[in-house]
């Protein structure tokens, strides 16, 4: 039985190398403060998807490996994505239903979560960072929540994740 | 109970990787992992380089050779009194009864153009560990110091440039040797050099070089020129603002200094020293 249950696992994987490598991919100066988190994303997405696969354990080694990614200090992003994880499990039943542009705004409040933690997390190090451009992503992951949404929905049912 | 332990965990790393470097191996473990990422989207740039190169026509690659020969030339010209310099430099010094080694070891790496975190000014480097890369290690390049390394993977390193605001570089005035330690902002272009007072002899145009004091970047090294100095008698330090010589997001070849070596690695003398303020 848990054979046809889980199965897709590959989709999941590669969704989230993806999101990795757009999360390495350069941009120019300008557009670096607005690049989307695009793991966050996929994994607000999967945590929706498939509670019972993706969640807080998985939320915190992605952030581990997005912390030796980017650079940052070890436990930074997995202590974001842990949270994004968790809150996205407690209410993925309500968040599921909503129109997608309603979905967007959930998503904002938790990237604005996710980028509170890592200022947080800057601010005891002692490093002065630019104030207001810290939450930019969140407006951008938010603009096109729908779009990541659809295509990723694409694929889970091409690879019937379930 | 599951974001509890993952909670707790997630503070305990980033406390013990903030005081303490216990974790370092840890990170060049996942960094193995994540660099096959990384080398995927860092191939098209490399592709598109090849590209360039390999379609260059006739005309532009006999135009490039003449100027290469032209620069080399006048570089051979100026090396050769450099030499002659070094010679009487080390003369001089011999009577003085000081000891200073003249043409550290260097070892060419390739910037990997990947983005990392947009609040520091990191890069990444295609040589790690397997080509003897340290903690602590100076970058340079053709113009200036760049920064230096912070962590260490096997096939790859990072390095922190001098613009990060968790850098402290100490650097003194080429023209009189005041001493004074520069620290990075943040932004692209601009170092600050903090506490100096606000009778200090900084001139805008200054060369800055590195003092070499803190044990960890050779001095001698250019860093870059006073771009502007400000006084406020309000205040009871100067602001002076400095340009970093070095093209800190142009390059895409960089060297990597062992500093006073020709030969063997010299990881234990250079391991501790200077702290970096990050």
């Amino acid at each position: 039985m848990s054979l046809v249950r889980h199965q897709g696992g590959k989709a999941i994987v590669l969704s989230f190398l993806v999101a990795f490598m757009l999360m390495a991919v350069p941009l120019p100066e300008w557009a670096d403060p607005w690049r989307p988190p695009w793991v966050t994303l996929a994994l607000i997405y999967w945590c929706l998807a498939v509670p019972d696969r993706v969640g807080v354990g998985i939320g915190w080694v992605l952030g581990l490996f997005l912390d030796v990614l980017t650079g940052t200090l070890l436990g930074q992003h997995a202590l974001g994505l842990t949270l994004v994880a968790f809150i996205t499990l407690r209410f993925h039943k309500r968040v599921r239903v909503l129109p997608l542009w309603h979905q967007s705004v959930s998503v904002l409040l938790l990237v604005v979560l996710d980028r509170s933690i890592a200022l947080w997390v800057k601010g005891i190090q002692g490093l002065a960072t630019a104030d207001g451009v810290v939450f930019s992503p969140a407006l951008t992951s938010a603009i096109l929540w729908p779009w990541v949404f659809i295509v990723l929905r694409d694929v889970r049912r091409k690879y019937r994740v379930a | 109970m599951r974001l509890l332990v993952c909670v707790l965990a997630s503070v305990l790393f980033m406390t013990v990787d903030h005081r303490r470097h216990h974790l370092e191996t840890v990170r060049a473990a996942m960094a193995v992992i994540v660099y096959p990422l990384q080398f995927a989207v860092h191939a098209p740039f490399r592709g598109g380089k090849w590209l360039t190169d390999a379609l260059a026509t006739r005309r532009a690659l006999r135009e490039e050779n003449e100027r290469l020969r032209t620069q080399q030339l006048l570089i051979q010209a100026r090396l050769g009194k450099y030499e002659e310099l070094a010679a009487e430099n080390r003369r001089l010094r011999k009577l003085l009864d000081s000891s200073v080694k003249v043409g550290d070891r260097v070892l060419i790496a390739e910037v990997v153009s990947v983005d990392m975190d947009p609040f520091s000014r990191q890069i990444m480097l295609n040589k790690g560990g397997n080509d003897e890369v340290f903690r602590g290690q100076p970058l340079i390049d053709a113009h200036g110091v760049m920064g230096q390394v912070m962590h260490v993977n096997p096939l790859s390193s990072t390095a922190l440039l001098i613009t990060d605001p968790g850098h402290a570089l100490p650097v003194q005035l080429n023209r009189n040797g005041l001493r004074a330690v520069a620290v990075g902002t943040g932004a692209t272009s601009d170092l600050e050099l903090t506490h100096l007072p606000n009778n200090a002899d900084v001139v805008v145009g200054d060369l800055v070089v590195t003092s070499g004091l803190g044990g960890r970047f050779p001095s001698g090294y250019p860093v870059g020129r006073i771009l502007s100095v400000e006084t406020d008698t309000g205040q009871p330090f100067a602001k002076v603002i400095v340009e970093p010589a070095a093209q800190l997001e142009r390059n895409r070849e960089v060297l990597l200094v062992w500093p006073g070596k020709e030969g063997a690695s010299n990881k234990a003398q250079y391991a501790e020293g200077q702290e970096v303020r990050s």
